[in-house]
């Protein structure tokens, strides 16, 4: 009989885990549709300085399914899908997903492009840039990191994403070039090995400013002559000056 | 006698450990916290003063015939400090509080309260041993008083003294073993009756605190954004050398395997490798590079960053660097083959650590032929010589990421500000120019600001037209401003228009600029910089400064805020961008000096005001007088103004904050003592005095406000023209005639409170404890106000509040005498 009693009592409980899983799987893809919709809210009203009304589809489509939750610390799991950078440990931080968005749009990426990501944090981006159907080589300096998020990215699925610990200042040559690049560490110039490693017409992504804050977006063009030109952008609609919107 | 050698060592000790909170706080977060440890100490010592009040009764310690219990608790309150000048800084370290998340979770100011109210501790101990003792003395009140405020003087100086010599986390221990010290010394007290036997154990137990504490509580942990922090995760790093003192914490930091290739700004016309650079940290963060020389890669890179503009202006220039800190400035400088380089560095450690890094000493910056070094203020440095240079070139001293995180809005620099620039220009050839780089935010802040401070110094040294002597061109994230003494002439114009575009620099402004010559190759969404400098040459800059959403109106010296930007029209925006990207917008030292100041506010009325309300009936009797409220709440706001006023003037005479905020308090804390020692015995003289030479009748009170408050104006007229004359005078000069200036009114500001607080006693004693606590809490909240105040009205304004506050003082005084 308690034999019994136990066995009831334990399926009750692995059942009861079971929902709670469901659930738990449940409620962060509706925070993540939620996270969504204020993004394509955000994008709108920031339409001027992106220079677009919307972001392209593809990003949002892939945005809605990469489980942000997956690549945050267990602590940080309740804010996954707030729209808000979050501490990832080894001082750094996973990017407010409307960064992430925006920068992902401005790569301008098409299936099968190959893009190079230097810095790859919480392995994120890299994700989103993979579930894009591009070719991702990702480098991180940090060797604990760079290892923890080569486990991660296996264990969630993402086995095409080719993953490297080391300096990201040379690019990943083997592999260059590249139809985009997007540069996370912190840089005090644009590294001239990766500009060469950019193929004519494609783009490279640095977002600049402190932890927790990105201040502005650095673009940098090449166009198919060769030239390259940089633009400043800010992610937010912000007019310097009053009565001139 | 011992025991008010006890307070005094307690006293100091207390002070010591106050200076010292704001060094770990540099080391640990950011240096934007010292106000809040001003507060917090204030809110330790207020706090002890109503919690003597409620529990004095209870305990029978009013009773002066328990004269060992007293002794014992005065013993336990000191042992007590000790206990927690350690334990609660080690307790603070574990609370999880990162200001850089303060935008996007609620917790961290949460967290930050936990620290504010654990910090307040070890000044709640102290406060109430002191207060104990000054209790105790009764008839001899000014003499305890007076070694408390001799004690504390001698505190403040000791300590930066020690930093000097010992590292912070040895100091904090030494510090904390002096509560130990000061409760042996009063049991030595044979009135106090406490067994002797037990006095040894005080003495022992003060050198095994020294030992006891484990190492992991007591190292400053700092935050892990900081670049320090960040670079050690890196593989391959090591600190090669490592030197600390009051002045800063410095880390040198090698990286053999992946190269620090630090070159802000650099043109991606440059095609080679950078050479191998050392990281020099202050403080764990802004970082500078050390180039070594023959290591491999190019030092030619130095040809290819913006701040390299002026050598192509110049031919051979003689050199003077304003912050020359790792020595970059003086390679490249000698690097463009300029035969005669004088660097100013205010800190000699950053010269000794520097220096000591090369095999040969001829291979520092330093030392290469051709370079003087001057270790001092670059202000002083300005006002003090004769010589004239070609070029003054100022580079950033601060990084990108505290540039970027807006930390420093609330902190002055005197180094940014219209006086300032307009001493390097008159110490400047015909020829000569002035170059100031900074590190570019977009929307544009400090470049403009940069640019209007050039335009209206120049301005104020007689010249009609600034736009021909001005020149700016910026990277992608650096700016370089050029200001000449003369207008610029046609083939300087040629050869910025030659060196920006060989390097795909950004023209943002010079004499004739052409509107398709801007934003060519870093574009910005509009040429915010060449229209801003347009809009600043121009007849509607008042308007301009109205309507652009940052503060980029010009610092002074009265307001020398340069880094502070924030308006708070735009803060709504702001923060409604935030889900947007806005947070980087907001300048977040100034938010946090704000918050401290609600913080100061809401601690001061809960732990101080409302648990004396408690007391009911003497609540009711004190809130019949508002008057009380009035003055000793206004000695309160403008003491401390006062005492910020004079620690902001004496920072550019003495060439260092940390000099300044040690030496105001020492003088403040001693002539105050002394005044409030002398304030019974002058009472008399001070009434005989009004009566002769103004024929009226003024109490001693009321003769000390005013002559306060007419000193306070003149200082305001004459303090800056006598320290302007003597800033050049060597250290051990301006030392005495620093303390010659503070002596008068300090001694003045130390009576108005203890005659008011005995005529108070003398009306109604229940107000006693009242006076003590508004008077702590108007303290709290001045620590915190009076630097926005500064930020919004400049230090003028607020000196005039000051003498203003002590007139309502005095008018409130006169209308309680006749109550």
């Amino acid at each position: 009989m308690r034999t019994a009693t136990r066995c009831v009592l334990a399926t009750l409980l692995m059942s009861l885990v079971g929902v709670g899983g469901l659930l738990a799987a449940e409620s962060y893809e509706q925070k993540r549709r939620e996270l969504m919709d204020e993004i394509r809210r955000d994008v709108q009203r920031t339409s001027r300085e992106i220079g677009r009304a919307q972001l392209d589809d593809r990003v949002m489509e892939v945005m809605a399914k990469v489980p942000r939750h997956e690549f945050v610390p267990a602590d940080q799991r309740p804010y996954a899908y707030r729209n808000r950078p979050l501490p990832i440990g080894y001082g750094q931080t996973i990017s407010q997903p409307y960064i992430v968005a925006i920068m992902t749009d401005l790569l301008g990426l098409e299936e099968g492009d190959r893009v190079l990501e230097v810095g790859t944090g919480s392995g994120y981006q890299a994700a989103v840039l993979a579930a894009m159907k591009t070719d991702v080589y990702t480098m991180e300096i940090i060797p604990e990191l760079g290892r923890e998020v080569a486990e991660r990215l296996e264990r969630l699925g993402y086995k095409e994403i080719n993953t490297r610990i080391g300096d990201g200042y040379y690019g990943w040559q083997e592999q260059a070039p590249f139809d985009g690049i997007i540069v996370t560490a912190a840089a005090a110039h644009i590294p001239p090995p990766l500009v060469r490693q950019l193929k004519p017409g494609g783009r490279m992504i640095i977002p600049v400013g402190g932890p927790f804050r990105v201040q502005q977006l650095t673009l940098v063009e090449k166009a198919a002559t060769g030239e390259v030109t940089t633009r400043q952008l800010l992610p937010v609609a912000f007019v310097p000056l009053t009565g001139d919107h | 006698m011992p025991l008010r050698l006890a307070v005094s060592v307690l006293a100091a000790a207390a002070i010591g450990y106050e200076i010292l909170l704001i060094r770990l706080f540099s080391i640990i977060q950011w240096h934007h916290f010292a106000f809040m440890v001003i507060s917090l100490a204030l809110l330790g010592y207020g706090a002890s003063g109503t919690f003597l009040t409620l529990v004095s009764r209870r305990l029978g310690l009013d009773d002066l015939h328990r004269e060992r219990r007293l002794g014992v608790a005065f013993m336990v309150s000191a042992a007590l400090f000790s206990l927690l000048a350690v334990g609660a800084f080690a307790l603070a370290q574990r609370v999880p509080f990162n200001p850089l998340e303060m935008a996007w979770d609620p917790r961290q100011f949460w967290r930050l309260w936990v620290v504010y109210l654990l910090l307040a501790l070890p000044f709640f101990s102290a406060g109430t041993a002191i207060g104990l003792a000054l209790m105790r003395a009764r008839g001899k009140i000014h003499r305890v008083y007076r070694a408390d405020l001799v004690g504390a003087g001698v505190g403040a100086l000791g300590i930066v003294a020690i930093l000097f010599v010992a590292p912070a986390t040895t100091v904090l221990v030494l510090v904390g073993s002096l509560g130990l010290v000061a409760a042996g010394i009063a049991g030595l007290d044979r009135s106090l009756g406490v067994t002797r036997k037990w006095i040894p154990l005080f003495g022992i137990a003060a050198v095994l605190f020294v030992w006891i504490w484990p190492q992991s509580w007591l190292a400053p942990q700092p935050s892990e954004y900081k670049g320090l922090s960040k670079t050690m995760l890196v593989p391959a790093t090591r600190i090669l050398a490592e030197d600390s003192s009051p002045l800063g914490r410095l880390t040198v930091v090698a990286s053999s395997r992946i190269p620090f290739r630090h070159a802000p700004g650099l043109s991606l016309a440059f095609p080679d490798e950078l050479p191998e650079q050392l990281g020099l940290f202050t403080d764990g963060d802004s970082m500078s590079a050390i180039d070594l020389p023959g290591s491999g890669g190019e030092v030619s890179y130095l040809e290819y960053l913006p701040s390299a503009l002026p050598y192509h202006l110049l031919d051979r220039p003689r050199v003077l660097i304003l912050g020359a800190g790792g020595g970059g400035e003086i390679s490249s400088a000698l690097h463009h083959g300029v035969r005669r380089v004088d660097a100013v560095e205010f800190n000699p450690q950053v010269v000794r650590l520097v220096d000591g890094l090369f095999d040969n000493p001829e291979q520092s910056p330093y030392r290469r032929p051709g370079v003087r070094v001057h270790v001092e203020d670059a202000r002083s440095f300005l006002a003090r010589g004769r010589d004239l240079f070609e070029l003054i070139l100022v580079p950033p001293l601060d990084s990108s990421t505290v540039a970027a995180a807006g930390s420093q809005s609330a902190s002055a620099s005197f180094l940014y500000t219209v006086e300032s620039f307009g001493e390097a220009l008159s110490r400047l050839e015909q020829e000569g120019l002035l170059a100031v780089s900074r590190w570019l935010k977009v929307p544009p802040r400090d470049s403009l600001k940069l640019f209007a401070t050039a335009v209206v110094a120049l301005e104020r040294s007689g010249v009609d037209a600034p736009a021909e002597h001005l020149a700016m061109i910026r990277s992608w994230s650096t700016v370089t401003l050029v200001v000449g003494r003369r207008p610029l002439a046609p083939r300087q114009l040629e050869a910025l228009r030659t060196f920006s575009r060989e390097r795909s620099f950004d023209l943002a402004f010079y004499p004739g600029i052409e509107q398709q010559e801007t934003n060519r190759y870093n574009r910005l969404e509009a040429p915010y910089l060449a229209m801003g400098a347009e809009a600043i040459l121009g007849a509607d800059r008042e308007e301009f400064y109205d309507r652009y959403k940052f503060n980029v109106r010009p610092a002074t010296d009265d307001r020398p805020f340069f880094f502070n930007f924030f308006k708070w029209s735009v803060l709504p925006e702001l923060l409604e961008l935030r889900g947007r990207g806005g947070t980087p917008l907001v300048e977040w030292g100034y938010l946090i000096g704000v918050a401290t100041l609600v913080q100061a506010l809401v601690a001061a009325v809960v732990l101080i005001l409302l648990p004396l309300g408690a007391l009911g009936g003497a609540g009711q009797q004190a809130g019949g007088s508002v008057r009380v409220v009035v003055y000793f709440g206004a000695l309160g706001l403008a003491f401390l103004m006062l005492e910020v006023v004079f620690i902001q003037k004496l920072t550019l005479f003495l060439g260092h904050p940390l000099y300044a905020v040690a030496l105001v308090l020492a003088a403040f804390l001693v002539f105050a003592g002394l005044g409030s020692g002398s304030s019974a015995g002058l009472e008399q003289a001070m009434r005989r005095r009004a009566r002769v030479l103004l024929g009226t009748e003024l109490s001693a009170i009321e003769v000390s406000i005013l002559s306060l408050a007419a000193l306070s104006l003149t200082y305001l007229l004459l303090l800056p023209p006598v320290l302007r004359s003597a800033i050049q005078l060597p250290v051990f000069l301006k030392v005495p005639i620093a303390l010659a200036l503070l002596a008068p009114p300090a001694f003045l500001m130390g009576m108005p409170f203890p005659l008011g607080l005995a005529r108070a006693a003398d009306l109604k004693p229940v107000w006693v404890p009242w006076a003590w606590g508004i008077n702590g809490s108007a303290s709290v909240v001045s620590a915190a106000l009076t630097p926005i105040l500064a930020i919004h009205l400049g230090f003028g304004a607020v000196t005039t509040l000051a003498a203003a506050l002590y007139l309502v003082a005095a008018a409130s005084f006169r209308g309680l005498q006749k109550e």
